[in-house]
């Protein structure tokens, strides 16, 4: 392996981790408000198939802001649909994942590509040249992210009412603050992240939208909050591991001797996962009142 | 009127009123389903299609005639068993998501029977135990992992579908290849496959299979002790443990139980449904992939009952082969996919309990929130006339 490789090899990783730290990251806001929210897969598809049409339109920025803007509406309906709808979040999620799948395989048809729709050149977010190669400039997003949210979450008012809000709503609420209302805000805002990380797939990284461009990022994003513990610095951590492993499959695979089957290479990250997960869980809290929505007594 | 009269007439009011309570999942589910093709119509209609001429394509192609009706049961039957899986394990409080892995290593299990020279009836049978306990095999992992690590289920089978899907595809391509098509598994022999029932139709055996399965499951969770504290684990898990139900057992026979329906389906896949009867390896496992996800949409419509499953069942695989006719349907050809659209929407209908009075509130607090500004606007006013 030379010097080389392993620069690619790094660079492959940090283009890998950005969408799942900033998908990671948004879903930490919402669970820390008390929304588990599984649709994030089918909110990175239909965003990143959004994206991509935006971006043909207006360029890379109106790209990614539509993006956001997808990811914010979807996140605002699980929202509405689990607080004031009293939903169970779960199923909901599973909802938005099946109607994403749905529609954007459909979408794609409908629009003449069957499969997959090209991102054009110049319609993507461009790439910096930098010693280690070509480099999004998403990826210093996807690294600072993390900072801004965990300062937000720790050290601000708004980030201790959102904790309050998924820990003890009932106190929450006799303090006065409105739960429902602080849980919509904070997972639409997770959507923002969410819907970044979708565009970020087509517009700036891959170039292109198919059906199954998510390919479970959505669910390794969820994998990573439950390894950080709702800690965005170790959901970064996270997101280049599981970055890492993804840019390990790839390059096992151009290798011309195939020391093992692909398929067991493309395997790896989610047994990772599942190892991380499964190690790192002994340790993590969660808030008391994830996943059930507010009822007043 | 007399004083018996009287109670009587409230005793058949009464009565009325169970019973119509009785229905409301059903009214809920037929609600959920309007809602899920109002909004694919739009969608169409978004698109430039006829939402009207593809519906009346799709449901003619569903239920029309008996042809088209064996199509819908067959494509029903391994909905039915994968609606099974993620029923018993919510009964039992657990969102199991995987059995789309579950039903993948189920029909690599199946595919296995090619490797023995077997008699007919022995070799079905055989088939079917092969699948039932790979897909138990592949979901007693995550039940384990929950059980020992506490990881939870939802992750851990998310990644087991991933992990199934990748370890089939490589028994595909290297190891039950067929010598002389490199694209696809060893075939299922002729006399190990589930017969066709309906000739012409792709309905096979495989439905008694399913039929069995929900009959089975339907029995132990409603006339067996187990059954019964497996449900109440599900509605009350700290009750149940204070009333000396082991949740551990009942984790563990929730997730076998529908690993193994899970596991039949793929098998009902690979042995009953022509003209495959193989797998295929290209394109990623097309034939087995997203049953297990449409599952767990019969599930939620069929309320995770085995009866109201096999109803809604025949309902989405009405959809599926319906939807097939809909994509080849002259001047308005509407994509397959759309199918997915209405199945999405119809579970994020099913998903919220008081679709009905979600609009009263956001009214109020609609309210609320102005009044708060009006407030404020006031006080700042106030503020900048004392200075």
């Amino acid at each position: 392996m030379s010097w080389n490789d392993i620069l690619s090899l790094l660079r492959i990783s940090l283009h890998a981790m950005v969408p799942i730290v900033l998908t990671a990251v948004g879903e930490i806001i919402g669970e820390t408000a008390g929304l588990f929210n599984i649709g994030l897969e089918g909110i990175l598809l239909i965003s990143a198939f959004g994206g991509a049409l935006g971006a043909e339109i207006g360029g890379p920025v109106v790209g990614l802001a539509i993006g956001m803007g997808i990811g914010a509406v979807i996140s605002f309906v699980f929202a509405l649909i689990s607080t004031y709808g009293k939903g169970t979040q779960m199923v909901t999620g599973i909802g938005i994942n099946l109607f994403a799948m749905g529609f954007v395989a459909f979408g794609l048809i409908a629009l003449g590509a069957p499969g997959f729709r090209d991102v054009p050149k110049v319609a993507e977010v461009a790439k910096w040249s930098t010693p280690m190669g070509a480099m999004s400039p998403m990826i210093i997003v996807a690294l600072v992210m993390p900072f801004v949210i965990y300062w937000f979450l720790k050290r601000t008012r708004a980030g201790l009412i959102l904790k309050a809000v998924g820990e003890t709503p009932e106190a929450a609420d006799v303090a006065g603050i409105n739960i429902n209302i602080v849980r919509i805000l904070a997972a639409t805002a997770g959507g923002v992240l969410a819907g970044l990380a979708g565009a970020y797939m087509s517009v700036a990284w891959m170039g292109l939208v198919t059906k199954g461009l998510s390919a479970g990022r959505g669910f390794i994003a969820l994998a990573c909050v439950v390894f950080s513990g709702l800690n965005p610095l170790l959901a970064l951590l996270g997101g280049f591991i599981f970055g890492l492993f993804q840019a390990l499959a790839e390059w096992i695979k151009t290798l011309p001797s195939k020391p093992i089957p692909s398929q067991f290479v493309s395997m790896l990250p989610y047994i990772v996962t599942l190892l991380v997960v499964s190690g790192a869980i002994g340790r993590v809290r969660f808030p008391k009142a994830l996943g059930e929505p507010y009822k007043r007594e | 009127m007399t004083e018996q009269q009287g109670r009587s007439e409230s005793r058949l009011l009464r009565g009325a009123h169970r019973t119509l309570t009785g229905l409301h999942p059903v009214f809920e589910s037929l609600l959920a389903g309007v809602v899920g093709l109002l909004i694919g119509a739009l969608l169409m209609h978004l698109y430039g299609f006829n939402p009207w001429k593809a519906y009346i394509a799709l449901f003619r192609g569903a239920y029309a005639g008996s042809y088209e009706i064996a199509s819908s049961i067959s494509r029903a039957v391994p909905l039915i068993l994968t609606a099974l899986t993620f029923s018993i394990c919510l009964r039992a409080g657990m969102f199991n998501i995987g059995a789309e892995g579950q039903l993948m290593v189920g029909a690599a299990a199946a595919v296995c029977v090619a490797l023995f020279a077997l008699p007919t009836g022995l070799a079905q049978i055989v088939g079917l135990l092969l699948a039932a306990v790979a897909g138990a095999i592949w979901s007693l992992v995550p039940a384990f992992l929950k059980l020992w690590r506490g990881v939870h289920e939802v992750i851990s089978t998310i990644m087991f579908n991933w992990i199934g899907r990748w370890l089939v595809l490589y028994l595909t391509i290297y190891v039950l290849v067929d010598p002389a098509r490199s694209e696809r598994s060893l075939s299922i022999p002729l006399n190990a496959r589930l017969p066709v029932l309906v000739r012409g139709t792709d309905l096979s055996y495989g439905i008694f299979v399913a039929v069995a399965f929900a009959l089975l499951i339907y029995f132990v969770l409603w006339h067996t002790t187990t059954g019964y504290e497996v449900r109440a684990a599900g509605l009350n898990p700290s009750a149940a443990r204070y009333g000396g139900i082991r949740s551990k057992r009942t984790t563990l026979l929730a997730f076998i139980l529908g690993g193994m329906a899970a596991g039949l389906a793929g098998a009902t896949i690979v042995m009953g449904l022509r003209p495959a009867y193989a797998i295929y390896g290209g394109g990623g496992l097309p034939q087995l992939t997203n049953l297990g996800f449409d599952g767990m949409a019969v599930a939620m419509v069929g309320r995770n009952h085995p009866i109201g499953i096999l109803v809604s069942a025949l309902f989405f695989g009405g959809l599926n082969a319906g939807g097939r006719v809909m994509q080849f349907y002259g001047s308005n050809p509407v994509p397959l996919e759309m199918v997915r659209i209405v199945e999405g929407a119809i579970v994020l209908a099913m998903s919220i309990p008081e679709l009905v009075r979600i609009f009263p509130t956001v009214k109020r607090e609609g309210e609320r929130f102005i009044g708060l500004l009006r407030r404020a606007s006031l006080k700042a006013r106030k503020g900048g006339d004392s200075s």
